[in-house]
């Protein structure tokens, strides 16, 4: 036996804005230690290869972790339940009922404006933890958010 | 209690008192080493007038600020709604529905039991919402058991407002024998020489502190010295571990009331929970090495409402039994859950691979801390180099030792209302959650687990720590056991094995 992947995929766009947060965290760790390294004459060998070591990573994990991930995260809606997958090297599999959620919300931070996405976060009454869908596109979001508010809200009960 | 407009009432007006005294007394306590230390340069007859007038500004202030807060403070307890309000710069006004009330936890310290008051916390169990819980600080002692009382009983309930109700289990002053062996022990010891290194630092005898050891034990090698230390920290850990269970348990008793579960405790700081019943989502049954020794066991709640706080781990009101005999445990846990579920579950064990992946995990950080040691030896000096393959002799085996005990600690079953999952390494603790607490679940793994066919399942519920889980459980295994714990919610995502 196993788990089946949840039928939706995020929006093909979630991998340029997981890449682009990659690309900017580079970007800070190049700005900073080369910096540092034209400043400070005597570090400077050690500063640039600590500049190569983290560029050495850096790069390939802007590339191969978004393309991973994308083929990872999936979505999926029943009558019953939200069940999620997330994650690349480690997963996870969510599962909560209708019955058992909340509250709904949906989020973007500006990186995510910036490629019109969205994430829909479900919470249920446990303290370990949301599920959150990442990478969906503004209007996907926002009909899944009214979607699955419209369904607990007809439910009864505090939901534990 | 002092009646306002509609029903209004104050808290107890004692409350300045308590807070005087408190206040007074920290100030008091925080003035000594100032005193002392500044006595000899500025003459003591002016050190101790600068305390005593310090004291009484702080303790001035805070009594005015605590009359102030308690002249705009007031709640009231109607048929639906427990409401509290302050008025005074800050305005708020909390309010919570009373059919949510689940918890009532009564608490008060020495002072406040001598002014005859309580603190009262009226929990909903809600852990999302703002108005999670009301605190009424304080109220009369007689008002707060009223309150205690009334709260939580419910419409069709026909017992009497005066029956104490069925004692569960109660305190045998035997169990104390369980309190040295636990971890507060080392603690309290270790503590004790920092108390002692502090306090002659406040009055600049370190160096005198050290002369006396040295003169004492002046005849002993560095190890003698050690041991002495070693056993001087032993024993005051033993007698301050046992002076804490005198504190936390003096007067402990669980019992039903109104099928609400009332658990009481305490000598100088008093507190007695209620839970309401339909909170309970299950017990664990905590197992710490020591006491699991001694054939031992402590009993804990697994309720919706009471987070899981890291902090103060063992003196939570979650403990609904000490460290008692197994038997008792197993009572205690049979009444609380209506079942033997968490004691006679018969626990599955996870498969082979679970366990060489925690020998693997304790040979890896044995072999980084050994060979850090090593390649730090090998440029500074041999010493180091020395206490690499000294500790790498004696780590192995407790490495692979400890990996084994993990391994056997692991478990899951299902019993009839419950399912039973068991994890812990030194602390084994075995849960049992009501399988209609269950509200999702969440199973990961990482990459190494999926070569060695293994998940982790965790049962997520509104109860305690939000989930229960079931580490490294074989992929079948786990996903079986999750779709009969809660039949239909994981059904139509599983497929046949390809």
């Amino acid at each position: 036996m196993r788990l089946r992947p949840p039928t939706n995929m995020v929006d093909p766009r979630a991998k340029r804005y997981w890449m682009a947060g990659e690309a900017i965290s580079n970007g800070v760790v190049t700005l900073v230690l080369g910096l540092l390294a034209f400043l400070i004459e005597p570090a400077r060998p050690w500063l640039l290869l600590a500049l190569g070591v983290a560029l050495l990573i850096g790069i390939p994990y802007m590339i191969i972790m978004p393309i991973w991930r994308f083929r990872v995260h999936r979505w999926e809606i029943t009558e019953d339940a939200v069940y999620t997958r997330s994650g690349w090297l480690w997963q996870e599999w969510r599962i909560a009922p209708m019955s058992r959620i909340q509250t709904v919300d949906t989020k973007r931070g500006p990186l995510e404006q910036a490629y019109r996405l969205s994430r829909v976060t479900v919470t249920t009454a446990s303290a370990a933890g949301p599920l959150t869908i990442k990478g969906l596109d503004h209007e996907v979001a926002a009909d899944l958010a009214e979607k699955l508010t419209e369904v607990t809200q007809a439910n009864r009960g505090d939901a534990t | 209690m002092i009646a306002l407009e509609d029903g209004w009432q104050r808290l107890h007006p004692r409350t300045v008192q308590v807070t005087s005294l408190w206040v007074a007394g920290i100030a008091a306590g925080i003035a000594v080493p100032f005193v002392l230390g500044f006595a000899s340069a500025a003459g003591l007859g002016l050190m101790l007038l600068i305390a005593a007038g310090g004291i009484v500004l702080v303790t001035g202030i805070a009594a005015v600020a605590d009359l102030m807060r308690w002249r705009h403070t007031a709640y009231r307890v109607t048929d639906e709604r427990v409401e509290v309000r302050y008025s005074w710069v800050l305005h708020s006004h909390r309010s919570v529905p009373r059919d949510r009330v689940r918890t009532v936890d009564l608490v008060s310290d020495p002072v406040q039991r001598m002014f005859g008051v309580a603190k009262l916390k009226i929990g909903t169990g809600q852990q999302t919402s703002e108005s999670s819980h009301v605190t009424l600080d304080p109220v009369g002692k007689a008002e707060a058991e009223v309150l205690r009382r009334e709260l939580l009983r419910r419409a069709d309930s026909t017992e009497s407002a005066e029956s104490d109700g069925d004692e569960i289990s109660s305190l045998s002053w035997r169990w104390i024998r369980y309190a040295p062996v636990s971890v507060t022990t080392p603690i309290l010891g270790a503590a004790a020489f920092g108390a002692v290194m502090q306090v002659s630092e406040w009055f600049q005898l370190q160096g005198a502190v050290f002369t006396t050891v040295r003169d004492l034990f002046g005849g002993l090698s560095i190890i003698g010295l050690i041991a002495v230390l070693v056993a001087a920290a032993i024993v005051v850990g033993v007698i301050g571990s046992l002076g804490l269970f005198v504190e936390m348990w003096y007067g402990y008793s669980l019992r039903r009331e109104d099928g609400n579960l009332v658990m009481s405790r305490g000598l100088l700081n008093t507190r007695s929970l209620t839970l309401e019943r339909s909170r309970l989502r299950g017990v664990e049954v905590v197992e710490p090495l020591g006491v699991r020794v001694m054939r031992a066991a402590r009993v804990d709640v697994i309720a919706t409402g009471m987070r899981h706080r890291a902090e103060d781990e063992n003196t939570d009101p979650k403990t609904l039994l000490p460290a008692a005999p197994f038997d008792v445990a197993r009572r205690v846990a049979a009444e609380v859950l209506g079942s033997e579920a968490a004691t006679a579950t018969a626990v599955t064990g996870h498969p082979r691979a679970a366990l060489w992946r925690r020998v693997r995990w304790g040979l890896y950080s044995v072999l980084a801390f050994t060979g850090l040691l090593a390649v730090l030896g090998l440029l500074l000096t041999d010493v180091l180099l020395h206490l690499a393959w000294i500790l790498a002799v004696v780590l192995t085996p407790a490495a692979v030792f400890l990996a084994f005990e993990s391994y056997r600690n692991l478990g899951h079953g299902l019993a009839e209302k419950h399912l039973v999952a068991r994890f812990g390494v030194g602390s084994r603790r075995t849960a049992a959650l009501l399988r209609s607490g269950v509200i999702g679940w969440t199973i990961s793994s990482s990459p190494f687990q999926r070569r060695a066919g293994l998940v982790t399942v965790k049962a997520t519920t509104a109860a305690s720590r939000g989930a229960y889980p079931a580490y490294d459980v074989g992929l079948d295994d786990g996903l079986r056991f999750a779709d009969e714990a809660v039949p239909g919610l994981l059904t139509p995502f599983l497929e046949p094995r390809r």
